[in-house]
């Protein structure tokens, strides 16, 4: 089955990308500001400084 | 699990932790749902196959005033009820709120040109909506112009709820203006004016969006704690550094008065 997008495929094309576009870069930002926050703890706790209660800045328990 | 208990960022921290993935599946699975069924849809007799952009312009239109009213009710969080992970949540909310809504922006106008001639027309509901735009980002830049989270989350509070005037605004200016842009035919009055093989698409398709967004946002809130671990623990080593320069400076001079006294 094929799908007929008519005279104007450029625009509805264009706007579904620029979605997906959009989408990709909130997912990558998140997933990179994690992985930089995490980096950025574990280097402080190998420099010795670490949360009062002692456990890890990077563990959710 | 309560709203108090959540006010503990560890505790928040290890439920995201076990939610996020369950989350991530669940928006995954509606939006292919979303997308088949859009793809799936038949022409409109008057727009044509342009309507398919309205699956993604809508569930964008909406979320970027609902993500608007997240914050509003983070902020009075922040300024009422002093929730310790009110602002975070309102911070985290912002950048996809903004996206949400340029997206909107610019899926609007894309269906705009073929449709009304026009990418754009400075009639209520545009306007109104770019001033949202706008306002999203004033509110990340004062949080970025501000280093202290705790002062800049008071003025972002206030300034957000300053901000939710607009959206009564944005809801009704189709019917308080005359205006390009069609009034509303989902939620209104008498139930929604649409078919259902335009309607099913369009809800499943809000729906997915909506996941994402919250998604997106537990994830974000999750790094916008640990960067305020990381500040910490930061400014924690900053001032081992100043006392212990501070106690070598002290003996240093114990040790010249010592030297000038035996002399």
């Amino acid at each position: 089955m094929t799908m007929s997008l008519g005279p104007y495929a450029s625009f509805i094309v264009t706007s579904y990308a620029a979605a997906a576009l959009v989408v990709a870069i909130l997912i990558g930002w998140v997933m990179l500001d994690h992985r930089s926050q995490t980096q950025r703890l574990r280097e402080l706790e190998q420099r010795g400084i670490t949360r009062r209660s002692g456990r890890s800045a990077t563990d959710p328990r | 699990m309560t709203l108090i208990d959540l006010a503990n960022p560890t505790r928040f921290l290890a439920l995201t932790a076990r939610v996020l993935p369950w989350l991530a599946a669940a928006t995954i699975i509606l939006l292919t749902i979303g997308l088949y069924q859009a793809a799936l849809a038949p022409d409109d007799y008057q727009q044509g196959a342009t309507v398919k952009i309205m699956f993604i312009h809508v569930p964008n239109a909406w979320l970027s005033m609902f993500v608007w009213g997240v914050m509003s009710i983070a902020s009075l969080g922040t300024l009422v009820w002093r929730h310790p992970l009110a602002d975070v949540a309102a911070k985290a909310a912002a950048p996809i709120g903004a996206a949400f809504t340029f997206l909107a922006l610019l899926t609007g106008s894309l269906w705009g040109r073929p449709m009304w001639g026009t990418y754009w027309e400075w009639d209520a509901r545009l306007t109104s909506v770019l001033i949202l735009f706008l306002m999203y980002l004033g509110l990340m830049a004062l949080w970025r112009a501000v280093d202290d989270p705790s002062r800049a989350a008071r003025a972002a509070a206030v300034l957000t709820l300053v901000g939710a005037i607009n959206l009564p605004i944005i809801k009704f200016s189709v019917d308080w203006w005359n205006t390009l842009h069609q009034p509303a035919s989902v939620m209104r009055m008498g139930g929604s004016a649409l078919d259902k093989s335009f309607l099913i698409p369009l809800l499943v398709m809000a729906v997915a969006f909506t996941l994402l967004f919250v998604t997106l946002h537990l994830a974000a809130m999750r790094n916008e704690i640990l960067r305020r671990r990381v500040r910490s623990l930061q400014m924690m080593q900053a001032s081992r550094i100043a006392f212990s320069s501070e106690v070598a400076v002290g003996s240093r001079e114990d040790n010249a008065s010592k030297e000038a006294g035996a002399a």
